[in-house]
């Protein structure tokens, strides 16, 4: 119980009011996206507009399937996390098990510096460097496609799930490692059965939320992933995700038009993906949280 | 021990090295790389003029103000928003529904994609509150992508504040309120801002976010009102490699873009970075 | 020693289900020092901290009973808590200065309570850090940051900020566990002769330090306040066993 003294009502609701903002703006966000992305399904049915496999929206009659745009999200959400997630577990594990003192004080601050590269630079690294190589070594025609994006991606969510996961492998207590090691076990054996296991529900939370990042990042697919609104045969094809739909459409779209209202249904499409991989990493964190108290 | 584990175990921690090395000498490869393409670039003059020539000659200030502009007006919202917040959940918070609604609002801003703050603020602040596309609604979505960054950094600062201030203070007489202002946020402040300042490394780098909500394609001038458009490092890189009239022509003023652009996002990340950790080292020696 | 100050009757304290102090009564007299006595964990900081109602901000603390200060119970529903943590002022366990100047740190409690005018505040400072014995060390670092004082220098820091606001009482938690000999003497030294202004009361696990500086001790063990007395006759012919076997316990 905290005193409350009459003086302190007022400084309390006014910092109370403010902090309200927060919730504020995050239902103003489900809101607008949820008004300006239902007048859409009075034209297209939900089916067509989920699985609907042509995007055409400028076309007259236009259609708006966006099968192609999810299909464009998944791949190169999933080819990125099968490229980062593996490297990204292996540089946390030799940060917190492997390395040494002086260059972890050294590596820690850098990768998280890295989490903040800007994601437009990366995107112009896909044009400039990934893509030209790719046309000289693969015999196709342009470089900007679904491999492409993905290693970018890749790049761009390792130094999230890396700092995320080393953070759960640090707190698993030392005495976990120490009867380990009392049993004769070798570090790897350590490592594998009794820090991983540990530090299990921390590892996966750090995948899902660079999953979740990789799901919601704009520039690297808008300028690398080629922009083709297809659904992808192959690693060389290109593809447009949901995001650089939205960032390379919107502004030259009518406002209020149907192919308006489209985009933020795929902006809602987007947030309610999100928002699940969120929210799931946020109950395997408090499940954690429960069983170890 | 067997010498099968012992090798098994050998090879483990040099495919560990290895993939660090790896990733290490790749990184340093790409900022060698842009380093060395944009260097050439980097002048007096490039930095001070405006572009010419439909931005196929002269220099980059107007992207550079404009994203000072986009910094200035996103944190002038963020800030005190996301310390207050912070204060509230750190100094007030009872368990309730309130702070379990504000726990999950802040926890979910922070996983809401970019380009979902961009069709936010192009609903919101745009059309629904009139500001047009503009520095004022770049800013203001920009500041909503930064507070779930300020609101962290601000709890851990304040939470590290050592109980014993508090309870000195409330000896002495002072309300909740008083002692917050006086001792607890002037004690957590140096970390405060080191978490403003990492958000600043955010914010510059952004795209997404201002494409439809005030990022200009070319503005002749600096912006003079919150109400005017204005051009942005990030978006100047995307439009010069994607939609400029001439592509190849630009690419040394885009390799220059890219880097002041890294230059002051890496600088502000990495300034934010080492002085938190020295503040923690120092917060350390104090106890 | 004529009148009490506190009067602590039937006092009850609860966190959550662990009763932490049970049925206790007991007077502490005016102007003097009264040490709290007993094995850690028994409830001396507890009971401390109910004289001022710092465990008021104790997540699942409750407490019963009456604790009179001058006669007017302190946890009466319309007690001004302001009011009272200005009356009877606190000096806890570890130094605790502000990160602020050793003026400024001085100056809080004055400031909090409306005094802003430059001069008055200096005297103000002046005093309070001449009655902590501390103003010849400091008086020409006045503005420099208190956390580069030593650790006995800090603690009678402290004194000095709580005796700024011109309290009645001094609660003292340990001051001195975390100080050296040298320092610990000093503070010593100190309380005794804070005895002829405020109402001391402190805590300490030293019981040779409540023979040498107090005139009443209050012995606890596990939420039992065992027996109250005179500090001599404490130490000389405890009345209880259990006061008897403990006090001996620590000097043999
Ligand atoms: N903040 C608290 N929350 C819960 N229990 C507490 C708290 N403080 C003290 N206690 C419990 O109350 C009892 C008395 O503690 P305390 O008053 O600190 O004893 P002492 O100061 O004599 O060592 C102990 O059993 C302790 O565990
Ligand atoms: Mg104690």
């Amino acid at each position: 119980m905290r005193t409350s003294l009459k003086e302190d009502r007022i400084p309390r609701i006014a910092v109370m009011t403010i902090a309200s903002l927060g919730v504020a703006i995050m239902l103003f966000i489900l809101y607008s996206l949820v008004r300006d992305s239902i007048p859409i399904l009075a034209h297209v049915t939900l089916s067509d507009l989920l699985f609907g496999t042509h995007w055409y929206p400028t076309y007259d009659p236009p259609e708006f399937g966006m099968l192609p745009l999810i299909a464009g999200s998944v791949s190169v959400t999933l080819l990125a996390s099968l490229i980062s997630l593996p490297i990204s577990l292996a540089l946390a594990v030799f940060l917190s098990e492997v390395c040494p003192a002086i260059l972890r004080e050294i590596l820690k601050p850098v990768i998280e510096i890295l989490g903040f590269f800007p994601s437009v630079v990366l995107g112009f690294i896909g044009m400039v460097v990934i893509a030209p190589w790719m046309v000289m070594n693969f015999n196709i025609m342009t470089g900007l496609n679904l491999l492409n994006a993905s290693v970018l991606m890749g790049v761009m969510i390792i130094p999230i799930v890396t700092s995320l996961a080393e953070d759960s492998l640090n707190s698993v207590p030392k005495d976990i490692r120490d009867a380990s090691f009392a049993l004769g076990a070798t570090r790897l054996e350590t490592i594998t059965r009794s820090v991983i296991p540990a530090a299990l529900p921390g590892l996966m939370t750090a995948s899902l939320l660079g999953v979740m990042r990789a799901i919601g990042e704009t520039m690297v697919v808008l300028m690398a992933a080629g922009g083709a609104a297809m659904i992808p045969r192959s690693i060389m094809d290109p593809v447009r995700p949901l995001t650089s739909a939205i960032a390379a459409e919107m502004g030259e779209t009518p406002f209020r038009s149907d192919h308006y209202f489209a985009l933020f249904f795929a902006g809602l499409l987007l947030l309610l993906m999100t928002l699940a991989l969120n929210m799931t990493a946020l109950w395997i964190e408090s499940r954690a949280k429960r069983l170890r108290s | 021990m067997s010498g099968a584990r012992k090798s098994k175990d050998r090879t483990a921690t040099i495919m560990l090295w290895l993939v660090m090395a790896l990733t290490c000498g790749m990184l340093a490869l790409i900022l060698a790389f842009l380093v060395s393409k944009g260097w050439s670039v980097l002048s007096w003059e490039f930095l001070t003029k405006k572009p010419r020539s439909m931005m196929t000659a002269g220099g980059i200030s107007t992207p550079i103000v404009g994203t000072l502009q986009l910094v200035l007006v996103s944190m002038g919202f963020a800030f005190p928003v996301g310390v207050f917040t912070a204060v509230y959940l750190v100094e007030y918070a009872r368990d309730d529904w309130f702070t379990r609604a504000l726990r999950l609002a802040v926890r979910s801003l922070a996983g809401v994609p970019s380009v979902v703050f961009g069709l936010f603020g192009l609903s919101f602040f745009v059309i629904f509150m009139g500001f047009d596309p503009s520095l004022l609604s770049a800013g203001l979505t920009l500041g909503c992508l930064a507070l779930p960054v300020i609101v962290g950094a601000s709890e851990s600062a304040l939470l590290a504040v050592p109980r014993d201030y508090r309870d000195a203070s409330y000896a002495l007489g002072a309300t909740q309120w008083q002692t917050i202002r006086k001792v607890v946020l002037p004690a957590a402040f140096p970390s405060i801002i080191t978490g403003a300042i990492l958000s600043v490394g955010r914010v510059a780098g952004e795209t997404a976010p201002i494409i439809f909500t005030g990022a200009a394609f070319f503005a002749p001038r600096f912006a003079k009102s919150i109400f005017d458009q204005v051009m942005a490092l990030p978006y100047h890189v995307l439009i010069l490699a994607t939609a400029g009239t001439n592509i190849e022509k630009t690419r040394p003023i885009q390799y220059g873009t890219v880097l002041v652009l890294l230059f002051f996002v890496l600088g502000m990340t990495m300034t934010g970075v080492l002085w938190r950790a020295r503040l923690r080292i120092r917060q350390r020696a104090q106890r | 020693m004529e009148k009490d100050k506190f009067s602590v009757r039937d006092l009850d304290l609860y966190y959550g289900s662990n009763h932490a102090l049970k049925k206790i009564n007991l007077q502490i007299p005016e102007r003097a020092v009264t040490a709290l006595i007993g094995p850690s964990g028994c409830g001396k900081s507890s009971f401390l901290r109910c004289l001022n109602r710092m465990n008021d901000f104790i997540p699942g603390c409750s407490v019963s009973g009456k604790v009179e200060l001058d006669g007017s119970d302190i946890y009466d529903a319309n007690t001004d808590l302001i009011n009272l943590r200005r009356r009877v002022g606190m000096v806890f366990q570890r130094p605790n200065p502000f990160p602020m100047s050793i003026f400024d740190n001085v100056a809080y409690g004055p400031r909090l309570h409306g005094d802003r005018d430059r001069n008055t505040l200096r005297d103000i400072v002046e005093e309070s850090l001449r009655v902590s014995a501390l103003w010849g060390e400091v008086r020409d670092i006045l503005h420099t940051p208190a956390l580069a004082l030593s650790g006995g220098q800090q603690q009678r820091l402290c004194i000095a900020r709580a005796v700024a606001v011109q309290p009645e009482v001094l609660l003292m938690d340990e001051p001195t566990s975390a100080l050296d000999p040298m320092a610990t003497a000093r503070i010593e030294e100190l309380v005794r002769e804070l005895r002829t202004r405020y109402t001391v009361v402190i805590v300490t696990h030293n019981m040779q330090q409540a023979a040498r500086i107090s005139d009443t001790t209050d012995f606890f063990l596990s939420g039992e306040m065992v027996e109250s007395g005179p500090t001599q006759q404490m130490f000389t012919s405890p009345r209880d066993k259990r006061t008897e076997d403990y006090i001996t316990g620590r000097f043999g």
